[in-house]
């Protein structure tokens, strides 16, 4: 534990340090760092994940444009700094505040919207290579696991399958979670916290030995580090189960492939191994859906046509199929719509057959 | 009943309609269609009249304007000069005729030519309240003043005198004059209120006390003592002239040939030219103007554009001079940078004319809304219809950016601005009866764009010099109350002396002020 603390607050002392010894020598402060941004993010064949190029920016303290984001960057690094020693976490919201105050003989704040808070800790994240959980700072913890699995927590040892209808709820920080015991034969991720209770309730898990797990929307860090953990240290296969949208594509894209916002942390958060279940466009004439569609808004559509350019989608056949029925039907299905068929049509038919045929898309 | 007989029946209605009758029935046409409106033009019309007369015997204006509300829609005016006072004979023509006046005919500068006279306001109030109009004019400390109660007989347009007496009066001369009418009061762009403070701005030789309905008072001061220069009547431009203008001048002309009509009746015109038009009309210049027949009128207006004749004498304009401009400005508008441009004299359809522009900038003026555009006539202040005249033209079409103000297409500029723009003119050419906007002439944008153009151009420079000295001053202090939030930050990391860090950071601050101000943007 105390070793994994020393980088972080070494690598901050280290900032100081270099900015200490410029304004020593009289230089203007300056700070560079990789640049983030959809013209500096590219992805990476090889490791088959999103990640930042070479270009680099310069910040420097005194240029009227840079002045107040150098300070900010510096100020969160300070937050970060204290949090380390006295072991302590903060959430990003804890963090805006910390900074959040008026500068002296001005009518500026340093921060006045937890955008610029949530901006400089990302910032603080590419200067100095760690990760925002390794500077003490949380993210809103967000989802649920249920399955065979006792872990080790900060001491205390749960197991997965006996939480009740709650399941266990990821932190933010799973970086210190110990595996005691891993009895299942893969992992299903689903997009939508209800369909999880669906089959929680079913006892899926139970049923079909996997990990079921979710997070309400967008796949948090916690999650995501969490998959990646359990797909790497016990070798389990990941399916993505989200809606027939571009949306759902998307955060299955993000779990395979990186996002563009935090591809300064490139393959420390990808798992290239992840499939997609379903659902797919086969799935809605299989298990005829066709009633319960919904039409695609024009919104739905741009986001179409942004995701199916994605270099990673672009020379999928398979993925090209899915965005050319989508066109076609000019619309979009939910899980919960294979509900109109029984209300654990879900657990007992159409997942294990799914599984069993193998019917993913890669 | 036969087709004869009907026709008798509709000759037997028929009957001259007197002035004061249509008038009666349209009264929108003396500008008195808004309630709103009338207390203005009832102001106007007795305010321009005072400064008038005043300019006329050099008398330094000193005018009252008290307006009394009576009850939610009647209000008693009285105002007050102290100007060379009317002629008893003259008292009931003046407010009891409509049309009465001596001057339309005149081609001289001056500011009651924008009106159609007192009387007008002595009618309107008769229609709306039955009163008769009050005047006290004494025009001599020697003698007594002469009081008269006048109305109009609408069907003859003759003045009816209800009431008169000879009364003392403390005063040297001048005129004062009473009326009640309907109206209503308001504040804002259109109001007597406003009219009074631009009519100060462009007369800074008079003095004007006002005391609205809501009994504010407000003394207008005067900025100079030195009188304007006196205009001086001139005779018509040969360029200037129209059919029906002509053949009435021909009508009424004393001289007796065609050539000496010329020569005389019209500036610039000698016997060279005179001939010149007359050979080119195909007439005699013998010709007696009497007979000359309509047709013939024609042919003289078409060679007369044919032929090059000087521009008019401009000598009869009296602007109000950069300077005198300057200084009304400064006393009304509280902002921090003042310019004024007075054009040379310059001539549209042989009607001379002078523009006169002054910027004010800065100051407690508003940045963010549109720039005020105050726009005078032979210093009478337009309020109505801003967007219909070439004054409205001119500034927009002018482009504000390089002299440091905010502009969205062609519109009015955006900034902390007052722009006002004089025509003085001996014949100012409005779009319509109203004469509430300036034609547009090319001639006349043409001056006005230049004179904004002089003037925009100091503005720039200053705004530039000033707006950059006050920005790099900001910068520094920012900079200054950045260091030591930036020293605590640093030294809690690297674990150093937070003065220290902070000294050094003001140093390089200190040593390095050039570079980091000017070579803002290639630091990035």
């Amino acid at each position: 534990m105390k070793k994994k603390q020393d980088k972080p607050k070494e690598e901050l002392k280290k900032l100081g340090k270099q900015l200490f010894c410029q304004i020593n020598k009289g230089k203007n402060p300056e700070l560079t760092f990789t640049l983030r941004g959809l013209s500096n993010v590219i992805f990476d064949h090889k490791l088959k994940s999103l990640r930042l190029g070479d270009k680099k920016s310069t910040r420097n303290f005194f240029n009227l444009a840079h002045a107040k984001k150098f300070l900010q960057t510096l100020e969160v690094a300070s937050v970060s700094k204290n949090l380390i020693k006295e072991g302590k976490h903060a959430s990003l919201r804890d963090a805006f505040y910390q900074i959040k105050r008026t500068i002296p003989n001005t009518k500026t704040n340093v921060v006045d919207e937890q955008s610029e808070s949530d901006k400089a800790i990302e910032d603080l994240e590419v200067i100095t290579g760690l990760a925002r959980e390794q500077l003490h700072f949380n993210a809103n913890k967000n989802g649920s696991v249920a399955g065979k699995v006792v872990i080790l927590d900060k001491g205390d040892t749960i197991d997965w399958s006996k939480l009740g209808s709650g399941g266990w709820s990821v932190p933010s920080n799973v970086e210190d979670i110990k595996f005691k015991k891993v009895n299942a034969k893969y992992i299903l991720y689903m997009e939508k916290a209800a369909v999880w209770e669906r089959l929680h309730e079913d006892k899926f898990w139970d049923k079909q030995k996997c990990i079921i797990m979710s997070s309400q929307g967008q796949t948090t860090r916690g999650i995501r580090r969490l998959l990646q953990r359990l797909s790497e240290e016990h070798n389990l296969p990941i399916y993505v189960l989200t809606d027939f949208d571009p949306w759902g594509f998307y955060i299955y894209s993000v779990i395979k492939y990186g996002s563009i916002s935090l591809a300064h942390l490139g393959s420390k958060m990808t798992i290239p191994t992840v499939k997609f279940l379903g659902i797919t466009g086969q799935d809605i004439e299989n298990y005829k859906l066709e009633k319960h569609l919904i039409k695609l808004n024009d919104k739905d559509v741009n986001r179409m046509k942004q995701i199916m350019n994605y270099e990673w989608f672009k020379d999928n056949k398979k993925w090209q199929e899915q965005f050319k029925l989508m066109k076609r039907l000019k619309a979009k299905a939910e899980i919960q719509a294979l509900s109109s068929r029984g209300i654990s049509f879900i657990s007992d038919k159409y997942l294990p057959e799914k599984i069993n045929k193998k019917d993913f898309i890669d | 009943m036969t087709q004869k007989s009907e026709a008798h029946a509709l000759a037997k209605r028929q009957r001259e309609i007197s002035i004061s009758e249509f008038f009666t029935k349209n009264r929108h046409l003396l500008g008195f269609d808004k309630p709103t409106r009338a207390l203005l033009m009832a102001v106007k019309e007795a305010v321009d009249n005072s400064l008038d007369a005043c300019d006329e015997t050099k008398n330094l204006p000193e005018i009252r304007v008290d307006i009394k509300k009576l009850s939610e829609d009647r209000f008693r005016l009285i105002i007050e000069d102290n100007g060379p006072g009317i002629v008893k004979s003259q008292i009931p023509k003046i407010f009891g005729k409509l049309l009465y006046g001596s001057k339309f005919h005149t081609l001289k500068q001056n500011r009651g030519q924008q009106g159609i006279g007192i009387s007008a306001v002595v009618l309107y109030s008769q229609l709306t309240t039955g009163k008769p109009t009050k005047i006290i004019s004494k025009i001599s400390p020697n003698k007594l003043a002469h009081y008269y109660e006048v109305q109009i007989d609408t069907q003859k347009n003759e003045p009816k005198i209800v009431g008169e007496k000879t009364i003392e009066w403390q005063k040297d001369s001048g005129t004062k004059l009473e009326i009640e009418l309907e109206a209503k009061y308001q504040k804002g762009k259109q109001s007597v209120d406003e009219y009074l403070k631009q009519t100060a701005v462009a007369n800074p030789h008079a003095e004007i006390i006002y005391i609205n309905p809501l009994k504010e008072r407000e003394k207008y001061e005067r900025v100079v003592n030195e009188f304007p220069k006196k205009p001086v009547e001139i005779k018509p431009h040969p360029y200037g002239v129209e059919l029906g203008n002509l053949m009435w001048m021909l009508e009424s002309t004393k001289a007796r040939t065609l050539q000496s009509f010329l020569t005389t009746d019209f500036s610039r015109v000698g016997s060279g030219t005179a001939k010149e038009i007359c050979k080119k009309a195909g007439l005699s210049v013998n010709k007696k103007p009497r007979d000359i027949t309509p047709d013939e009128s024609n042919k003289i207006i078409k060679s007369i554009k044919e032929i090059k004749i000087i521009s008019p004498p401009t000598d009869c304009l009296s602007p109000i001079g950069s300077e005198t401009l300057e200084k009304s400005m400064k006393k009304e508008f509280d902002a921090e940078y003042y310019v004024t441009n007075t054009r040379k004299p310059s001539v549209y359809r042989g009607f001379p004319f002078i523009i006169e522009v002054g910027l004010a900038y800065g100051g407690n003026l508003s940045k963010e809304e549109q720039a005020k555009v105050i726009r005078f006539a032979n210093r009478v202040p337009l309020l109505f219809q801003q967007k219909a005249g070439s004054i409205y033209e001119s500034v927009t079409s002018t482009n504000w950016k390089p002299y440091g103000l905010n502009q969205s297409g062609n519109n009015i500029p955006v900034g902390p601005l007052v722009i006002i723009i004089h025509l003085a003119s001996v014949w100012p050419p409005f779009t319509s009866e109203a004469k509430d906007a300036l034609a547009h002439y090319d001639e006349i944008i043409k001056e006005m764009k230049l004179a904004i153009q002089e003037c925009g151009r100091k503005l720039g420079i200053y705004v530039r010099k000033n707006i950059k000295a006050k920005e790099q001053k900001e910068r520094v202090s920012l900079f200054e109350n950045y260091i030591p939030e930036l020293a605590r930050t640093i030294s809690n990391l690297a674990e150093v002396n937070e003065k220290t860090t902070e000294n050094k950071l003001k140093r390089i601050l200190k040593e390095n002020m050039k570079n980091i101000l000017e070579d803002e943007k290639e630091t990035r």
